[in-house]
């Protein structure tokens, strides 16, 4: 058995982890990043399409290169990479992992922990979706999985269940290599993700996108063979009389991401409608000297926004690691009207704020109201898949040494 | 009469050939007679139709060993069930099978449903169940804080307890190989030569012919199928559908035991069922089907509701969607006799039907394949010469999520593949992926029931393609030729670029 003192560790090697890694190394502590794939950098090694990094680079990247960029810059700064890693047990007040790997066990002792798990997609099973259990169904990750790393087919004919943008990439993946996409369900009567990927995704090839429609029945002995699609009322209850048949050997499914939090969930404090972690703006969660960032705080709409949460949890781990208390007065973030996510769920004077927010439903136009700093931010054609960012200066978040509180509303 | 060239039968040798059984079906009932064959002088074959042990029933059930109070006294299943149940101590030891006997509750409202209790109690000791006793509210509290408060009293069974049933069928057949026998996968019976009163030989789907000096038949949904084959009479079969859902194992901490409603013409009911592995099971419905349809294990849209509404009657809270995994259905063969069929034929000399196996079968199974061997060939005048060599032990298969983590670390020293954990919610390394390959995985299903590898929260998300690459690796094979399942169930459909 391996023992390792670090004064980081990061548990999760994609794109927060990686960035997380990256800055707390550059804060001159040594820093470990459990990996549990072979390759560091999550979902990012199979996003192989374009549109990541305009805003961590300022400069357009496939996922694979934006995984490049930040492993390269790792690798200059001497960051421990344990791949093939599995957290076995972790305590966060001791700050200690037992993680069992095929180069061998470690009892790992950290000074700062970041988890950085990422999310996990929702599982078919979950949907509680009648007919017969066949081979072909499928979560689009690991179809894209199997497309871009693997080179491997997984239909000849598929159908997408849920129009988030895994879901749309992969409507446009699967078509480019001879698949046949019959058509997108999306149960909402509006698209999950983002309307770039309705636009370069479905309308330029051709792919039918049904809304408030669903998957209510799957036939196939052995393979999939048909699925039973219904439009769904307002409360997602099939409409009688509306099913057809369609033939299909896939059903790909883009059901929604679920921050993966049950490891840890025992200990550190959950948004119950982030899912995720609740944190600061400076990433700690409600255990201090344990940060998190990324999709297991929330589901983010870009992995930009993620990186950046690692960046400043990998920076305030460090600055813990080092025994430099970087934290000031704190007051929690409460959701007014039409906010579902949002992201930090505590302001900390000492760091600069930046807010996520995800609307409840489309808007046409509205307001982003922070109401005890009296600040504002218009929007029009907001919906649920795109997410509002708002920067705050901490110079300005002095009024909420007052009010003890930030509400958050749109208006 | 017996025609003259029985007596050479005797002693199982035709003129120094050894005496040839087939046991048709590879559930548990199948796979526990065989290896109880095993024991005695003589080749033993199993044959399984599906591509896997235990893929049948065995697979999709309640999971429970019953405690056997509510099973008549003088029916077969009342005979064979509490001696079931106390016979699977001894068989996980032998096979190295996990039990957990967490107990179970059969709740009750009010005075009125008390009576019925005490009715149970009775004839739970008419056969004679261990560990049986009435709690009253307040224990009951205690027991089980999360059951709904409308409840009074309960029949409280300590030796009720889960299992994975699939496991009891794949282990037994390893021992039965151990001890001789030979198991045949993906290959059904699909015909028989019957002679003078004699079955000859038996027809596979493969176009394989085995000769046979004893046929039995335990062919689950089949019973009555290949009983005709043979020209032997089976009662007609009646096949009933459950429904089931699975839950997170975060459910589990609302329950301890497996929770029954009161039992009523229809069956046991719906339950809530702590499972072996840490996971919550509810259902199942109860569907009777009007014609026969064995492979239509599908689930339904009103059977899933009302699972989860008989659910959330016994544990108030337990229907939340956040916690569903999956659903699923299992059949189960129901006889106009409500009992277990297990009978030599009239009409042939050498021929055992082991049919409408309903529950409790899969607790009953042990004590099940202990009668057929014991009474049922017993009575046949045939004289069982037991092998000095049986030995009803396996190996245990390592499990590196039971052990500490000191081993865990040796073991990855001496191998690092114990150190790659392929299904990282339930700790399953690609080493024991590559054990249960040689133990007889051939599918992805194969591998998940045979190590829990893809039974968790994710559902196989993050590792079902790593498996599917595992079994191709190690069978030689093309990813194309590997199944999830069945011969229908491909995975992937050729490459990208080739």
């Amino acid at each position: 058995m391996n023992k390792l003192k670090t004064d980081v560790l990061v548990i999760g090697g994609g794109a927060a982890g990686m960035a997380c890694a990256l800055s707390a190394a550059r804060e001159g502590v040594r820093v470990t990043l459990l990996e549990r794939e072979a390759r560091i950098g999550g979902v990012l090694n199979q996003c192989i399409h374009n549109g990541f990094g305009l805003q961590f680079y300022q400069q357009e990247l496939t996922g694979p290169e934006f995984a490049s960029r930040l492993m390269e810059e790792m690798q200059v700064e001497n960051v421990t990479v344990i791949s093939e890693s599995y957290v076995r047990d972790i305590n966060v007040r001791t700050k200690t992992a037992s993680v069992l790997s095929p180069k061998g066990a470690y009892e790992i002792q950290a000074k700062a922990l970041v988890v950085s798990t990422g999310a996990r997609e929702r599982p078919f099973g979950s949907l509680l979706i009648p007919g017969d259990r066949p081979s072909g169904i499928m979560p689009a990750g690991v179809a894209q999985r199997y497309v871009n790393l693997e080179n491997y087919l997984p239909s000849k004919r598929a159908i997408v269940l849920g129009s988030g943008d895994i879901g749309l990439i992969m409507a446009r993946r699967l078509t480019l290599e001879g698949v046949e996409v019959v058509a997108v369900l999306e149960r909402m009567p509006f698209p999950g993700g983002l309307t770039r990927n309705i636009v370069q995704c479905l309308d330029d090839f051709d792919i039918p996108l049904y809304l408030s429609t669903t998957v209510t029945g799957v036939r196939g002995n052995g393979r999939l063979e048909s699925v039973e699609i219904s439009r769904v009322d307002e409360n997602f209850v099939p409409i009688a009389g509306s099913q057809k048949t369609i033939a299909v050997d896939a059903l790909i499914l883009s059901a929604g991401l679920l921050p993966q939090v049950e490891e840890f969930d025992e200990d550190l404090e959950i948004d119950a409608v982030n899912r995720g972690f609740v944190v600061s703006n400076t990433c700690e969660s409600s255990v201090e000297g344990v940060f998190a960032a990324g999709n297991n705080v929330a589901v983010f709409d870009l992995v930009d926004y993620v990186a950046a949460e690692g960046w400043i949890a990998g920076r305030h781990a460090a600055l813990f690691s080092l025994g430099k208390n970087t934290s000031g007065d704190r007051v929690p973030v409460f959701r007014g009207q039409n906010v579902g996510v949002l992201v930090p769920g505590i302001v900390d004077m000492e760091e600069h704020l930046r807010l996520y927010i995800r609307l409840r439903k489309p808007m046409e136009r509205g307001t982003v109201v922070l109401r005890e700093l009296a600040m504002e931010k218009k929007f029009t054609f907001g919906v649920p898949s795109e997410m509002i960012q708002m920067v705050v200066n901490k110079e300005k978040l002095l009024p909420l040494m007052d009010s003890g509180r930030l509400t958050v509303e749109v208006l | 009469m017996r025609e003259p060239r029985l007596f050479s039968w005797r002693g199982f040798s035709f003129g120094g050939a050894e005496m040839q059984t087939l046991v048709i079906g590879g559930g548990l009932v199948g796979a526990l007679i065989a290896r109880e064959l095993t024991r005695y002088e003589m080749k033993v074959l199993l044959v399984e139709k599906r591509e896997d042990l235990g893929q049948g029933i065995t697979k999709a059930n309640s999971a429970i060993l019953h405690g056997g109070y509510d099973d008549p006294p003088n029916t077969l299943r009342g005979k064979l069930c509490a001696k079931g149940n106390r016979l699977y101590n001894q068989l996980a030891e032998e096979l190295k099978i996990a039990v957990n006997r967490v107990g179970s509750i059969v709740v009750a409202k009010g005075e009125e449903e008390l009576r019925k209790l005490e009715i149970l109690l009775e004839n739970g000791k008419a056969n004679s169940v261990e560990g049986l006793r009435i709690v009253g509210r307040q224990e009951l509290r205690k027991l089980e804080p999360g059951l709904s408060k409308e409840f009074d009293y309960a029949l409280l069974c300590e030796s009720a307890g889960v299992i994975e049933p699939w496991m009891v069928a794949i282990a037994a057949s390893m021992n039965a190989v151990n001890n001789g026998a030979e198991i045949i996968t993906g290959n059904g019976v699909v015909g028989a030569i019957v002679e003078s009163k004699r079955a000859k030989r038996v027809k596979l789907s493969s176009g394989r012919e085995i000769e046979a000096d004893l046929v039995i038949n335990a062919s689950g949904l089949f019973y009555e199928q290949v009983s005709s084959f043979f020209g032997v009479y089976a009662p007609p079969v009646k096949l009933r559908k459950g429904e089931y859902i699975l839950l997170d194992k975060r459910a589990s901490t609302l329950v301890n035991r497996v929770i029954f409603p009161l039992p009523t013409a229809a069956g046991k009911g719906r339950l809530v069922v702590p499972t072996i592995d840490g996971g919550v099971l509810l259902g199942p419905t109860s569907v009777e089907f009007s014609d026969f349809f064995p492979e239509d294990v599908s689930t339904t849209a009103e059977g899933l509701i009302s699972v989860r509404e008989s659910g959330d009657d016994l544990i108030p809270g337990i229907d939340s969607p956040q916690w569903f995994l999956k659903s699923f259905a299992g059949l189960r063969p129901e006889s106009p006799q409500k009992d277990f069929y297990i009978k030599k034929a009239d009409e042939l000399e050498n021929f055992i039907t082991v049919g409408a196996i309903r529950s409790p079968g899969l607790t009953a199974a042990p004590a099940i394949a202990e009668y057929v061997v014991g009474e049922v060939i017993g009575s046949m005048d045939l004289k069982l010469t037991p092998k000095d060599d049986f030995n009803p032990f396996i190996d245990e298969r390592l499990r590196i999520k039971e052990l500490p983590f000191e081993e865990v670390a040796r073991l990855i020293e001496a191998d690092p593949k114990y150190g790659r954990i392929i299904c990282q919610c339930n700790e399953v390394s690609e080493a024991e992926v590559i054990q249960a390959i040689k133990d007889g995985a051939r599918t992805v299903d194969g591998v998940k029931f045979r190590t829990r590898a893809g039974f968790g929260r994710c559902q196989g998300g993050f590792c079902s393609w790593k498996i599917a690459s595992i079994l191709a690796r190690e069978l030689n094979k093309d990813m194309s030729g590997v199944r999830q399942n069945s011969q229908n169930s491909w995975i992937i459909n050729g490459k990208v670029r080739t």
